[in-house]
């Protein structure tokens, strides 16, 4: 699907519908529609309001101690033996993961708002986490969503959500994962219009939502452009990053859409492999329209959605941001998928190479690198995101890898 | 282009009444089922029918409609069969009134234009697309009105009159009032309250103004009859086809009955709901 005319530029979406080319759009239930322009309109308001980014950028630097370093990889670069290996290291923020960037951003606009009840959907729990934490913070109330199946997968955030005053509630309709987390999320939002903040963790659902989320994150690529800048005095050759729902990957490609020189590569969770059971919308699936917008979609002949299966929580999702379908169908960003058995490999690679574990999601990009940089000249210069931590992945590690803990 | 709908409501209104809307889903507890169940609904007391298109993940319903269509789906039930089933049903009545409700991605999927050709030639005569505001009218609603099925829009408590002549805008056939901001199967709204949305609504169209959600038994089915053109009735009469079932959501003996004992007793709280007020 490469054969499209190029933009003049891949940044100016999404337009006044919320479409990025077909994707997007706002497919929601009427009770939701007025809530969704309200938000559309108070976003408008605070995005060109100064005081709105100074009081932001006050928390981004005191509270989840940004800027994350871009830190070069030296053993994992000499390993591999090619490319100049850097990472992105979001996994150093407050909570652990890049997701309390868009939580932070999403917390201060339901406060101007006067919002006062925050739910959240969540997979692997690091959203939830980071909305817990916000919420602690800012004295809300806070409701977490969360797939049975995640719920005893990725145990050790859900005692983090519990401990920070978030009501954790578990979700048995459905494949009992994300997509079901999100589906109890916006129903809870259809019941509670009145004082509830409904706070998305990726680049996904109605507009505004995409956007915002995108514009939250994009802090991840406007410091690595400038750190690269300063470490190397260019800009890097090639950006990988893992896409759930896509929200780490969109912060970190969005300010280098227009720059032609960078080959960008998102990483789709493969599973058992692209012909069995796997969550790579992009790679095996078709456009369809799920939680607000069109976009690519896992499903059946018959429009059914189909649970997707990763190891990963945090990539379990048959869906993707409309953004990234359409990046994909206009051919800026490439799409390639990793195995669990890869992630689970990186898993362990970047562990003892670096002295960093990273969340079994971040650690599907690892193992693109690990696939491509050995091929690649010596002065390539390769940025991975490293968007969270793996502390919440040992158990599941050890379960997998036959050690009990 | 809403020929049955509006010989319905007339008949309705001629008898100084509200008319009953009876919601199922499509399939539930299996195909052969729910044919017999539709079948049953007019005789029982039921003047316009929703079919439910069954979606996997309805996120505008509560658990009652999430259970049935699950188990539609588990015994087989598509679009295509769903389509079927109107077809079937209009063989022997041409009167009562089928809208389909449901989500947009199946439709999407089957391809819009063979989709509303298929639909206007089996037989039925409206939609609700629960995930298609007007924002997104281009998409469904007016490709339905230029085949001649009318694209029924759901008004609810937060739209309000600024945003209404938007929500009816394109509405043909009768406006659907939500009566709780929730999903399927809450709450049993104030019934004053929805006595004044009724009253507001009114103020903005000349359509008729069915109610729904909340409404369960045939005494909730009087008090909304006593203010509104229509009432509608959806989770009572699905959690009833699960009541029936075996341990294994198949149907008994009694599935077909229990459906139309209900529907019969939602009929008669119907008839008295003007009488009372
Ligand atoms: C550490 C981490 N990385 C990545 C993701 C995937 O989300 P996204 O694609 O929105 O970045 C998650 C989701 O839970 C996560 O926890």
């Amino acid at each position: 699907m490469t054969a499209q005319p190029q933009p003049n530029t891949f940044r100016m979406g999404p337009d006044e519908r919320g479409r990025f080319g077909i994707y997007g759009g706002r497919f929601v239930a009427e009770t939701l529609m007025p809530l969704i322009l309200d938000l559309e309109k108070e976003y408008q308001a605070a995005k060109t309001d100064p005081a709105f980014h100074a009081e932001m950028n006050g928390y981004r630097t005191h509270y989840i101690g940004r800027p994350s370093p871009l830190y070069f990889a030296e053993r994992l670069t000499e390993h591999l033996g090619g490319a100049k290996i850097y990472l992105k290291r979001e996994e150093l923020n407050h909570t652990g993961s890049h997701k309390v960037n868009n939580v932070l951003g999403q917390i201060l606009l339901a406060r101007r708002m006067g919002k006062e009840r925050i739910i959240a959907e969540t997979g692997a729990g690091s959203h939830g986490v980071a909305t817990a934490t916000l919420c602690a913070r800012f004295g809300l109330k806070c409701i977490v969503y969360m797939g049975a199946v995640d719920v005893a997968r990725q145990a050790p955030n859900v005692f983090r959500m519990k401990m920070l005053g978030a009501e954790v509630v578990p979700v048995e309709s459905g494949s009992k994962t994300l997509k079901d987390a999100l589906n109890e999320a916006l129903r809870d939002w259809v019941a509670n219009v009145h004082d509830t903040f409904y706070c998305i963790g990726t680049v996904a659902g109605p507009h505004p939502y995409p956007e915002m989320v995108r514009d939250f994150q994009s802090v991840i690529g406007d410091e690595t452009k400038a750190q690269m800048q300063e470490a190397e005095g260019r800009l890097p050759d090639s950006l990988f990053a893992c896409v759930g729902g896509g929200s780490n990957a969109m912060g970190l490609f969005h300010p280098f859409l227009d720059d032609p020189e960078v080959a960008i590569y998102g990483v789709e969770a493969a599973g058992h492999g692209l012909s069995g059971l796997n969550a790579a919308s992009i790679a095996g699936g078709a456009p369809g329209i799920l939680h607000g917008n069109r976009t690519y979609l896992l499903m059946d002949r018959d429009g059914q959605i189909e649970e997707g299966h990763s190891i990963s929580a945090g990539l379990d999702y048959p869906g993707v941001g409309p953004e990234h379908a359409w990046l994909n169908d206009v051919g800026r960003v490439k799409y390639l998928s990793a195995t669990d058995d890869e992630a689970v490999e990186a898993f362990q690679v970047l562990s003892k190479l670096e002295g960093i574990i990273p969340a079994l999601e971040s650690a599907h990009a690892i193992a693109k690198v690990i696939e491509l940089a050995p091929d690649m000249p010596k002065d390539h210069l390769m940025v991975v995101n490293l968007s969270g931590r793996g502390d919440k992945d040992v158990p599941q590690i050890a379960e997998r890898l036959g050690s009990s803990l | 282009m809403t020929a049955r709908l509006d010989a319905r409501f007339a008949q309705a209104s001629a008898q100084g009444r509200a008319a009953l809307v009876t919601f199922v889903t499509a399939g539930d507890p299996d195909h052969e089922t729910s044919l017999e169940i539709l079948r049953a609904l007019p005789k029982a007391g039921a003047d316009i029918i929703e079919l439910g298109m069954p979606f996997t993940d309805p996120m505008a319903d509560g658990p009652a409609i999430q259970a049935a269509g699950l188990r539609a789906l588990a015994a087989g039930e598509t679009l295509v069969k769903t389509l079927d089933l109107v077809r079937a049903f209009r063989e022997q009545d041409q009167t009562t009134p089928i809208i389909l409700m449901g989500y947009y991605n199946p439709i999407y999927v089957h391809g819009v234009e063979r989709f509303l050709d298929e639909a206007r030639d089996f037989g039925v005569d409206g939609l609700i697309v629960v995930d298609l505001p007007p924002e997104e009218d281009e998409e469904l609603c007016l490709p339905a009105l230029s085949v001649g099925l009318a694209f029924i829009r759901l008004a609810t408590p937060t739209t309000d009159d600024k945003r209404l002549p938007a929500v009816l805008k394109n509405t043909a056939g009768f406006v659907y009032y939500v009566s709780v901001a929730g999903i399927t199967g809450s709450a049993t709204p104030d019934f004053n309250v929805v006595g004044a949305a009724v009253t507001r609504l009114k103020r903005h169209t000349k359509l008729p103004v069915a109610v729904g959600f909340g409404v369960k038994t045939p005494e909730h089915a009087a008090a909304i009859a006593a203010a509104a053109d229509a009432v509608v009735v959806g989770s009572a009469i699905v959690d009833t086809v699960a009541k029936s079932l075996d341990g294994e959501n198949r149907a008994t003996a009694s599935t077909v009955p229990a459906v139309a004992d209900l529907v019969s007793r939602l009929a008669a709280g119907v008839r008295r709901g003007r009488a009372a007020a």
